[in-house]
């Protein structure tokens, strides 16, 4: 079987991998409502979100790579198949099982909103690639909001069962919120350097536009969780190691395999 | 709230136009629930390959169509009208694209 590699964890590439792998795990998450959602018109939306999360995540594990210095360097597939898990440091939000259609759309409007957020923040970049990158992620992330947003206001204004579908998805989903704006030092020294903000600058906006949300949809935000997830530190939820599994055993068994 | 639930969305056709200056061509058509729906999901289903620069919807029930019985009557007339074409005029140099 293939060994894991050694990855040369910079506070640039801790940062880049953040987003990097919060795009690659939810673009897995969101992979495994291809042939499952409601109609077929939205399971094309969704494998197109995906999709485009996979285009973003191959942009920014490919730099990453690179800035993990000659000699050292990594390609994207070796970043996203042959890390260990706790060298992966996405949000712990994505990672959580595919949920029902309204978890799925929640889901996919709280991490769209703060990708967005992200990238109008990252086009300013001090890092050229970086700033490139964000100013074509940003319009897929803009469709992305809107797209999961509309679904998020159809179903809390649906039907019984829709608003108690998505109430239930809000309360889960909600308990991750305090990891997406935590910052630390890696955030920090992004922050000094000029390659991207500390996402703690990002909470105001992100609250705003979800209120936004949650009004038309006739929901109310839930408090903030006194619970902290790690997700962005490498310490990740029991649902990890399972997606991991799925992700990585192909490239483990069959090293270097082309299709 | 309503308290009856549709089981099934209307039909909407979609209408694409590829590049400016062009028409929107017809396409297909979908299942949405709403107008913003049924955009959002034809550009999903129909834009995916850089097809459009433009997109119509509109609700197929909305559709007034000839009869496919009045094929006859109304069009098998026209056949032997060659004089509606405009081809026996000469034009000046100056107009493009007749």
């Amino acid at each position: 079987m293939q060994a894991s590699i050694e990855l040369n964890r910079t506070p640039a590439v801790h940062y880049l991998l953040r987003i990097g792998d919060t795009c690659l795990v939810l673009a897995q998450r969101l992979g495994e409502w291809c042939g499952h959602a409601p109609v077929l018109e939205e399971d094309i939306a969704m494998a197109n979100i995906a999709l485009d999360l996979v285009g973003q995540a191959r942009a920014v594990l490919t730099h990453a790579g690179q800035l993990e210095g000659a000699g050292r360097a990594h390609d994207e597939d070796q970043l996203a198949y042959l890390r260990d898990e706790r060298d992966y440091f996405n949000l712990t939000l994505v990672e959580l099982p595919r949920g029902d259609f309204a978890f799925a759309v929640l889901r996919n409007t709280m991490v769209a909103t703060l990708l967005k957020l992200l990238w109008q923040r990252l086009a300013a970049s001090s890092d050229a690639e970086v700033a490139a990158i964000a100013g074509k992620a940003l319009k897929e992330a803009r469709y992305h909001q809107q797209h999961s947003a509309d679904w998020v206001v159809r179903l809390g204004d649906g039907t019984d069962e829709s608003r108690r579908r998505t109430e239930k998805a809000l309360k889960q989903l909600w308990l991750y919120v305090p990891e997406l704006f935590d910052s630390d030092d890696v955030e920090a020294q992004a922050s000094a350097s000029g390659l991207g903000p500390a996402w703690s600058e990002l909470r105001e906006p992100w609250l705003a536009e979800m209120q936004q949300v949650l009004d038309a949809a006739g929901l109310a935000m839930p408090k903030e969780a006194a619970f902290r997830s790690t997700g962005k530190h490498g310490v990740h939820s029991e649902h990890m190691g399972y997606i991991l599994a799925e992700m990585q055993h192909l490239q483990r068994s069959f090293p270097g395999g082309v299709w | 709230m309503s308290t009856e639930v549709k089981q099934e969305w209307p039909l909407w056709e979609v209408f694409v136009r590829s590049k400016a200056g062009l028409d929107h061509k017809h396409c297909g058509s979908l299942h949405a629930a709403d107008p913003k729906m049924a955009i959002q999901m034809a550009r999903d289903v129909y834009t995916r390959r850089q097809e459009g620069s433009s997109i119509w919807v509109v609700r197929s029930d909305q559709i007034v169509a000839s009869d496919p019985g009045d094929k006859d009557m109304f069009f098998d007339p026209a056949e032997d009208k060659v004089y509606r074409h405009p081809t026996f005029y000469a034009l000046p140099k100056s107009v493009d694209h007749m």
